[in-house]
């Protein structure tokens, strides 16, 4: 309970049952919490820490970049920079601030004292921490990664990137993964087990939907970066192959596996928003979310497609136009339950009662920008060096059709 | 280095696709922007009379509607997508100039195999003749994108990746190694210079012609060129058959120097020769310890190359 704070003085009285779980705020109450709400603000706190430290990267990336062959950073610096921004933000700083609200809002929602096994809430967001930690040892060993977050094969190979840049990050990839894969299965044993009676699925906020269809996400994406990350790590120790092309290795390999996951991992980081937008406009509006179900589905839907999308990341890879075409088209059909949800949020506000305070501006800049904000998603620049990639044909069609 | 302004059949399909999506997404930003601020402006809760809405839970009709028009809108976009991934990865007309590009780390090689020439960097090609590319490496992923020309295919080294277009008009156009491919991956840049029939055909006589015997300070270049290192990597037809670098046969035709890094003149190539990493990080060629007249040398003999 975060009701009490330094003094003791508790800021609303808890009824008797509740008092019993309420512990000091002490520093060792924090390190040993299995309290979800505890956890959540563990996650949201170390998530925004990463968040600046991301930012800071950015910001001299735009630095180096601010006029022509500048030199605020060395070449191999930049290359480190946008790796590490890359990578931070998606696994150090959304996931996390995700994770966040899965944790302090989920079993609030559906009635649930806890998460089912708190324990290993605690050790996710561990894990987490010791994977953040890791890569960004990798700065202070002063051999940061330097391979973008892509880390395309076969550049991030012994031969062609000797130091151990690339080891701190593919092992801090795969300990993040532990993490998250740890949390997906937690979650939706609580969603599916520990709701509150008469809560059926469809009685259930769409947030908490938008949380599982993400936890199935990270529970089925993740495999895939795993194991392409454990061909990476066996090529780099123990001298297997599965990335040599004089060995006869086919490096499409390393993309295909990386983007089932990496595509996936597009709508892990958004459809909580679209799950938080859902909330909020109904409530300031004072309407129920029109057509729910329909929004629930949508989500559900985009998550399905996600992963049939990937290889719109490798368009221009040479995968010929049969290939090109059926993933183009697959792109294109997320629109549509993209759309759904932007026209149902609109027709939530209309006939509303709307209080315009200024925590509405982000939700309803939401439903205007969001197809924006998805098309950048789902062209997720593979480099992002240059993010720019107005001439693949497919790569601009998927970035304005979402 | 806009794709904007299109000088080929496949840059023009690519603008065309790319117009026709634009002006949807504007259409649909537009319809639901407008929406938006409309709605929020027409139900914002005014002071005292702040009222319960009708609780409406949703409209069957209209949400089957929402979901069939975007629908329509992508189908009226996928057709003419579909079409242009097509016609721009057809196989190659049986006249087309075939050109094999290799892509290093980081500098780009051009092979004629029909004409039988070699060069770096600044790929010669002839207007109105469709130009098919067959994409190869020897280290890892590049990518050639010629903004103007062209879409980006994928150098992977153990495939055989192909690019097939027309040039229209004659002229210069940047192009950029776009997939990260190490230090120096911003400075792999290239040129493609479209020429007149007539003018491609000089280009190819040229490359072909016996060199000169350099005199003077040319001369001492050579000298130093061949007794050194230099010949371990870089091809100058009828002196050395190095293969890891550029073929400098007919260096002094071309423009830029490094895959586009400096235009070519005595100090900057003199400044290169004597340290290149300085000047390209990482670059896999040597310091080679010349001095000032040296290098100065080697350049005078490198520029006359043409």
């Amino acid at each position: 309970m975060m009701s009490a704070d330094s003094s003791g003085r508790v800021l609303h009285a808890p009824p008797s049952a509740l008092a019993g779980v309420e512990t000091p705020a002490t520093v060792l109450s924090w390190l040993t919490t299995v309290d979800h709400k505890r956890i959540g603000i563990l996650y949201g706190v170390t998530g925004f820490a990463f968040f600046l430290l991301g930012g800071l990267e950015a910001l001299l990336i735009r630095l180096q970049l601010a006029v022509p062959n500048n030199t605020v950073v060395s070449a191999q610096a930049y290359n480190a920079l946008f790796t590490m921004h890359g990578t931070t933000m998606i696994f150090l700083a959304i996931m996390p601030f995700n994770a966040a609200f899965f944790n302090y809002v989920v079993p609030l929602l559906i009635g649930a004292r806890d998460v089912a096994f708190p324990r290993l809430n605690a050790l996710s967001y561990w894990i987490f921490l010791a994977g953040g930690l890791l890569l960004n040892a990798s700065l202070l060993a002063g051999t940061p990664p330097d391979v973008g977050w892509f880390g395309y094969a076969n550049l991030t190979s012994r031969h062609y990137t000797p130091g151990p840049g690339v080891d701190f990050w593919l092992l801090s990839l795969q300990i993040l993964g532990v993490s998250s894969v740890i949390a997906a299965i937690n979650f939706i044993v609580t969603i599916l087990n520990m709701r509150a009676p008469g809560m059926t699925m469809m009685r259930m906020p769409v947030f908490v939907w938008m949380t599982l269809v993400v936890q199935f996400l990270i529970a089925l994406a993740f495999p895939p970066i795993t194991v392409v990350l454990i061909f990476l790590m066996f090529d780099r120790f123990f001298g297997t192959r599965f990335y040599d092309v004089a060995a006869g290795a086919d490096l499409h390999l390393w993309q295909h596996l990386f983007w089932i996951f990496g595509h996936p991992e597009v709508y892990i980081l958004i459809l909580p928003a679209f799950g938080i937008v859902s909330e909020v406009l109904p409530t300031f509006a004072k309407k129920p979310l029109f057509g729910a179900p329909v929004v629930i589905y949508s989500g559900v839907l985009i998550g399905f497609f996600g992963f049939g999308v990937w290889s719109h990341h490798m368009f221009a890879t040479g995968l010929g136009p049969v290939a090109d075409s059926a993933f183009s088209i697959a792109t294109m059909l997320i629109a549509i339950p993209t759309g759904v949800k932007i026209f149902n949020w609109l027709a939530t506000l209309w006939g509303g009662t709307i209080r315009t305070t200024t925590a509405l501006p982000s939700p309803s800049g939401w439903s205007g920008s969001s197809p924006s904000a998805v098309s950048r998603a789902s062209c997720t620049p593979r480099r992002p060096s240059t993010c720019s990639r107005p001439t693949a044909t497919s790569s601009s069609l998927t970035c304005t059709t979402s | 280095m806009s794709t904007l302004a299109a000088r080929s059949d496949y840059a023009r399909e690519i603008l065309h696709v790319y117009g026709i999506v634009t002006w949807v997404a504007i259409g649909i930003a537009l319809v639901v922007g407008v929406a938006l601020a409309w709605i929020i402006v027409r139900f914002r809760d005014r002071p005292g009379a702040s009222r319960v809405p009708a609780q409406t839970r949703g409209h069957t009709l209209l949400e089957i509607s929402w979901t069939i028009a975007p629908a329509l809108v992508l189908l009226a976009i996928a057709i003419p997508t579909i079409q242009v991934i097509f016609r721009t990865q057809a196989a190659p007309p049986r006249d087309a100039l075939e050109i094999t590009v290799y892509g290093h780390q980081w500098w780009w090689e051009f092979r004629y195999p029909a004409l039988q020439v070699v060069t770096a960097n600044e790929l010669h090609v002839p207007a109105g003749r469709p130009v098919a590319l067959t994409l190869q490496g020897p280290d890892v992923i590049h990518s050639f994108w010629v903004p103007r020309l062209g879409g980006k295919r994928d150098v992977i080294p153990g495939r055989l990746n192909r690019l097939t277009f027309t040039a229209e008009t004659p002229g210069e156009y940047r192009g950029q190694c776009a997939e990260f491919c190490g230090v120096s991956h911003a400075n792999m840049g290239m040129r493609v210079i479209v020429d007149a029939p007539d003018a491609f055909a000089r280009w190819v006589a040229a490359q072909k012609t016996e060199l000169a015997e350099p005199a003077g300070l040319a001369a001492e270049g050579k000298a130093i060129f061949a007794g050194r290192a230099c010949v371990g990597c870089h091809t100058i037809r009828g002196v050395s058959s190095g293969a890891l670098g550029p073929d400098l046969t007919t260096f002094g035709s071309r423009h830029t120097l490094a895959a586009g890094l400096l235009p070519i003149s005595v100090d900057n190539v003199a400044a290169w020769l004597k340290n290149p990493p300085a000047l390209k990080p990482d670059a896999k060629m040597p310091a080679l310890g010349l001095t000032d007249e040296q290098a100065r040398a080697v350049a005078t003999y490198l520029i006359g190359l043409k």
